[in-house]
C-alpha cells in the first residue's frame, strides 16, 4: 500500500492538519485579526500605511451606483485588474492587459467593451465570486507585469510565491506555477505546480504536481532545476514585515515579482495549507519547533531573516 | 495551568462522573447494562381538555382495566386545582372523577399509564346485553328490513353476517338500501352498524380503546364492534372488517358506557400521546413490584412527560452521531459537506430505513442539483435562491411520494422524515462546490457525508447503543469528556498518511 507510517512522518517533522489548527493557528492567530487578511482591501490599506510594496490601488467600487464612475476611474489606465476583495481561489479576477479606447483586451486575448467590464464589476458587488455569496466590493488595481525570468515557468497565469512566516521568521517557501491543467490558476489542488525554494538562496529544491515529483513544466518545457528567484532577500524581508503589520503569528504571505517594482504583497492567508511541505520534501513542524526553541524572538526583520536563512538554508536539491 | 493540562483534568472529571453515575445505577438501582430480553412498554398519556360553561364542573373518566393480557404498570394523574377521587364500581370498574366549583378558562387534565402485553389472549367473557331495537322512521325501517334480509340470505350466521356488513362498508360497494341507511346518519357509521346488528337480533357491543402507534401525539379513541355468537364474543374492526383483536389495540372500555362524562363543560376532548420504550424484562419485573413507589425511575428519563420522552429518545442519539463525525473528521480526515449534516441525514435514515433513505436522498439531491444548475444562470440573490431550492425539494419529495405510492412502494412515503432544509442546503453547497471546484470535489465531500451518515446510522441503530443512551443518559457526560480530548488531538489524520506518502524515504 502507498501509505507512510506516522512514525516516519514524525521523524520528517511533517505538520498535520490537526496540529496546525490547534498548535499554530489557534494559539498564534487571535481571531480578531482574521478580518485583516480575509478582506484583501483591508490588507492592502494596512500594507500601504506600513509602506509595504503592493500593487497600486486605482480605486474601489463599493456600491452598484458607483459603477457609472468606472469609466472615469479607468481614464488613462492601459493595464488594470478588477477583483473581488473577498474572493477565493482566484475567482472573479478580470485582467485587462491592453486597451484601445473602449475596447479592453483580456490577458487571454478576448476583447471586452465597457459594458462587459461594468457587468463584471456589478457581479462582484452582488457576491457572485465571494464565499457563500456575500456582498463584496470590487478593487481596481495595477496589473502585475511579472518578471520575465518567471515567464518560463508559468502558463497563462501569474506565478506567486508563498512564504510561511512563523513569529516573524520565514520558515518555508515555494513558488506556485499555473499550468494548462490548472486553468491558469496557481492552486496546487487544481493541478498547479509547487516548487519548493531554499530559504537561504531562493533556489528551487523540488517540484511537485498533484503530490508527485516533476522536473520540468509540462506546458513550457523548462526544467525547474535552474529556477532561482531574483530579489530573494528583499522578498523575504517583505513577507516577514507583515508580522509586525498584522500581528499574526502564523500566516502565509503571497508575493508576486513585478518586472519594474520588484516583490509585492498580493495577499495574506491566516490558514495556509500544508502542501508546501510536499513541494519542499521537508516537514514544517521541525522548523516551527526550531523557532520555538529560540530564546529571544523579537529581533529586527533583517536579523530574523538572516537567522532563518542560517537555520533552514542549504537544503539538498532533490533534482 | 496550561490549557492542555486543564483539558485533561476537566475531561477526566467528566468521564469519571459519567461512568460513576452509570455504575451507581447499575449496582444500586439495578438497571441492566445489557438490553437482554425485551418487552415493548407503552406509555399512554391521555389529555382531557374541557371548556367550562360556568358553574360547578364534574368530569368523570372510565379507567382501563387489565384485559387481554395487557398489564398496567403505573398510573399518574395531574390536575391542579381540581378535587380528585377514584370511585370503584361493584364490578371492579374504576372511574376517575375531577370536580371543581368554578372554572373560568379551559382546563387540561392528564392521566398517564404505562402498560405492556405480557400474554396474548382474547377479551374473555362479558355479560350479554339485551337487544334494544332502535326507533326508526318508516322509510328507514323498510330499508333496514331489506338490508337485514339481504345479509341474512347471504350469510351463514351472526359472524359472517357482521363480516359481510363491514366488508360492504369498507369496500364502499353498498347497494341502494345500505347506502340510504348509512347516508347522513348523525351518529356515524358505527351507530348504524349497531342498529343493523340489533335489527338482525345479534347481541353486540362496542369495544373502545387506543391503537398504539409509536410517537403519535394526538391519537383518538377508536371503537371496535363485538358480536356474541355461539356462547362467545367475536371482535371486528369496522375500519378494515378484520376479525379478532388487533395486536396493537389497547382496550380501554368494553360496553356502551361513555369513557368521558363532563358536567358543566363543553367541547371536551380526549387525546392520547404515545411512546414506546423497549425495556428489559428484568427492569419490568422490578417496576411491577414497585408500582406506586417510583424511586427507581426518579433518576431516569422515564420520569419526564411522555411527549418529552419521545423527543429525548431521538435527541439522546445525536451525541453518538456527532462522535462519529468528530472521529471521522479528526482521526480519519474525511471531508463532509456541512459539519453536522451527516447526523441529520442519519436521523432521517432511522425513520426511512437505510436503503430507502439512501435512494431517496440520492434522487432528491441529484434532481435538485440538476435544477439548481439552471438557477445559477439566473444570478439570483442568495436567500431567494435557497428558498427556491427549498420549494423545489418539497415539490420533488411530494412528486416522489405520489409516484412511488402509485407504483406500490410505500417506503417512499417516509421521505418527509428527511430534513427538508438540510437537503436544500446540501444541494446549494454541492452546487457551489461543483461550480467552484468541479465534480470531483462534489464526489469527495458528498461521498464523505454519506459515509459519515451511514456509519452514524449503523451505530445509532445498534440495540445496545439505544439502550445505553436512553437508560444511561449520564454516559453523555463521559462522551463530552472524550470529545474534549479529541479536540486536543494533534496527531496525524489517516488521510495524511496517504497525502504525504511521497515523502517516504524508500520512494526517493
Amino acid at each position: 500500500m502507498k501509505f507512510i507510517s506516522p512514525r516516519e512522518l514524525r521523524e520528517l517533522g511533517v505538520l498535520g492538519m490537526n496540529s496546525r489548527n490547534v498548535n499554530y493557528i489557534a494559539r498564534r492567530n487571535p481571531r480578531r485579526l482574521f478580518p485583516l487578511v480575509d478582506d484583501k482591501l483591508k490588507t492592502k490599506r494596512l500594507a500601504q500605511e506600513h509602506g509595504m510594496n503592493v500593487p497600486e490601488l486605482y480605486g474601489v467600487i463599493e456600491i452598484q451606483h458607483e459603477i457609472q464612475d468606472l469609466e472615469q476611474l479607468l481614464e488613462g489606465r492601459e493595464r488594470f485588474v478588477i477583483k473581488p476583495a473577498q474572493g477565493s481561489g482566484g475567482k472573479g479576477i478580470l485582467v485587462v492587459s491592453e486597451r484601445n479606447g473602449h475596447e479592453f483586451t483580456k490577458s487571454s486575448g478576448a476583447v471586452l467593451n465597457l459594458r462587459d467590464v461594468k457587468r463584471h464589476t456589478s457581479n462582484i458587488l452582488s457576491g457572485l465570486y465571494s464565499l457563500g455569496g456575500r456582498p463584496d466590493v470590487a478593487m481596481i488595481e495595477d496589473m502585475i507585469v511579472f518578471d520575465p525570468i518567471l515567464s518560463h515557468y508559468s502558463y497563462e497565469g501569474v506565478p506567486d510565491i508563498r512564504v510561511i512566516v512563523y513569529r516573524g521568521f520565514p520558515v518555508m517557501a515555494m513558488i506556485r506555477c499555473a499550468t494548462h491543467a490548472s486553468d491558469g490558476k496557481a492552486n496546487l489542488h487544481q493541478g498547479a505546480i509547487g516548487v519548493g525554494l531554499d530559504i537561504e538562496t531562493g533556489h528551487s529544491v523540488c517540484a511537485v504536481q498533484n503530490n508527485a515529483k516533476v522536473t520540468r513544466h509540462p506546458d513550457t518545457g523548462y526544467g525547474f532545476e535552474d529556477l532561482k528567484l531574483p530579489h530573494w532577500e528583499q522578498l523575504l524581508l517583505l513577507a516577514c514585515g507583515c508580522y509586525e503589520m498584522t500581528g499574526l503569528g502564523y500566516f502565509g504571505a503571497d508575493i508576486v515579482l513585478d518586472k519594474h517594482r520588484g516583490p509585492m504583497i498580493l495577499e495574506l492567508n491566516a490558514r495556509p495549507g500544508l502542501a508546501i511541505q510536499i513541494a519542499n520534501q521537508s516537514g514544517l513542524a521541525k522548523r516551527l519547533k526550531a523557532i520555538d526553541r529560540l530564546k529571544s524572538i523579537i529581533l529586527p526583520v533583517e536579523e530574523r531573516v538572516s537567522l532563518a536563512q542560517q537555520l533552514f538554508g542549504r537544503q539538498p536539491s532533490m533534482f | 495551568m496550561s490549557s492542555r493540562i486543564q483539558i485533561f483534568v476537566v475531561a477526566g472529571i467528566l468521564i469519571a462522573i459519567g461512568l460513576g453515575l452509570t455504575l451507581y445505577k447499575r449496582f444500586e438501582l439495578g438497571f441492566p447494562l445489557l438490553p437482554g430480553e425485551r418487552q415493548d412498554v407503552w406509555t399512554l398519556e391521555s389529555k382531557v381538555t374541557v371548556k367550562p360553561t360556568g358553574g360547578p364542573i364534574d368530569i368523570s373518566m372510565a379507567l382501563p382495566e387489565p384485559r387481554a393480557g395487557w398489564v398496567l404498570l403505573d398510573e399518574n394523574f395531574a390536575s391542579s386545582g381540581f378535587g380528585f377521587s377514584i370511585a370503584e364500581g361493584a364490578d371492579g370498574s374504576r372511574q376517575a372523577r375531577w370536580t371543581r366549583q368554578t372554572l373560568d378558562r379551559p382546563a387540561t387534565l392528564y392521566y398517564k399509564l404505562q402498560t405492556y402485553r405480557s400474554d396474548e389472549f382474547g377479551l374473555g367473557a362479558s355479560p350479554v346485553p339485551d337487544i334494544k331495537l332502535p326507533e326508526l322512521t318508516d322509510d328507514r325501517r323498510a330499508a333496514m328490513n331489506r338490508v337485514v334480509a339481504n345479509l341474512r340470505e347471504r350469510s351463514s350466521g351472526p359472524i359472517s353476517f357482521t363480516a359481510l356488513l363491514l366488508e360492504q362498508l369498507v369496500d364502499e360497494k353498498m347497494d341502494q338500501d345500505t347506502a340510504f341507511l348509512f347516508a347522513g346518519h348523525e351518529s356515524g357509521h358505527l351507530g348504524v352498524i349497531m342498529d343493523v346488528l340489533a335489527y338482525a337480533g345479534i347481541p353486540a357491543q362496542r369495544v373502545k380503546g387506543v391503537f398504539l402507534e409509536e410517537g403519535r401525539r394526538r391519537q383518538q379513541i377508536s371503537t371496535l364492534v363485538e358480536v356474541f355468537d355461539d356462547g362467545r364474543w367475536h371482535l371486528f374492526n369496522p375500519l378494515n372488517a378484520q376479525m379478532g383483536l388487533p395486536d396493537n389495540f389497547f382496550v380501554w372500555e368494553r360496553g356502551e358506557r361513555f369513557i368521558l362524562d363532563v358536567i358543566g363543560g363543553n367541547s371536551s376532548q380526549l387525546e392520547f400521546a404515545l411512546v414506546k420504550n423497549t425495556l428489559p424484562v428484568k427492569t419490568l419485573l422490578s417496576m411491577e413490584q414497585e408500582v406506586g413507589g417510583k424511586l427507581m425511575l426518579d433518576f431516569s428519563i422515564y420520569s419526564l412527560p411522555v411527549e418529552q420522552q419521545g423527543m429525548f429518545k431521538g435527541l439522546l442519539l445525536i451525541p453518538v452521531g456527532a462522535l462519529v463525525v468528530v472521529l471521522l473528521r479528526v482521526l480519519v480526515g474525511i471531508r463532509t459537506s456541512g459539519t453536522f449534516m451527516p447526523i441529520l441525514i442519519a436521523l432521517g435514515f432511522i425513520q426511512t430505513t437505510l436503503l430507502a433513505g439512501l435512494i431517496i436522498f440520492l434522487m432528491v439531491v441529484g434532481a435538485g442539483l440538476w435544477i439548481r444548475s439552471y438557477l445559477s444562470h439566473l444570478n439570483l440573490l442568495l436567500v431567494a435562491r435557497i428558498t427556491a431550492v427549498v420549494i423545489m425539494v418539497i415539490l420533488l419529495m411530494a412528486a416522489l411520494s405520489i409516484v412511488s405510492y402509485k407504483l406500490g412502494f410505500n417506503q417512499a412515503l417516509t421521505v418527509t422524515y428527511l430534513p427538508t432544509i438540510i437537503l436544500s442546503w446540501t444541494i446549494e453547497r454541492m452546487s457551489i462546490l461543483w461550480e467552484e471546484d468541479g465534480p470531483h470535489e462534489v464526489l469527495i465531500q458528498g461521498g464523505g457525508s454519506l459515509l459519515a451518515a451511514i456509519l452514524a446510522y449503523l451505530l445509532m441503530t445498534v440495540e445496545l447503543i439505544e439502550h445505553l443512551t436512553f437508560n444511561f443518559p449520564e454516559l453523555m457526560i463521559s462522551l463530552l469528556g472524550v470529545v474534549l480530548l479529541l479536540g486536543k488531538y494533534t496527531g496525524y489524520r489517516l488521510s495524511e498518511l496517504y497525502r504525504f506518502r511521497y515523502l517516504r524515504k524508500d520512494w526517493q
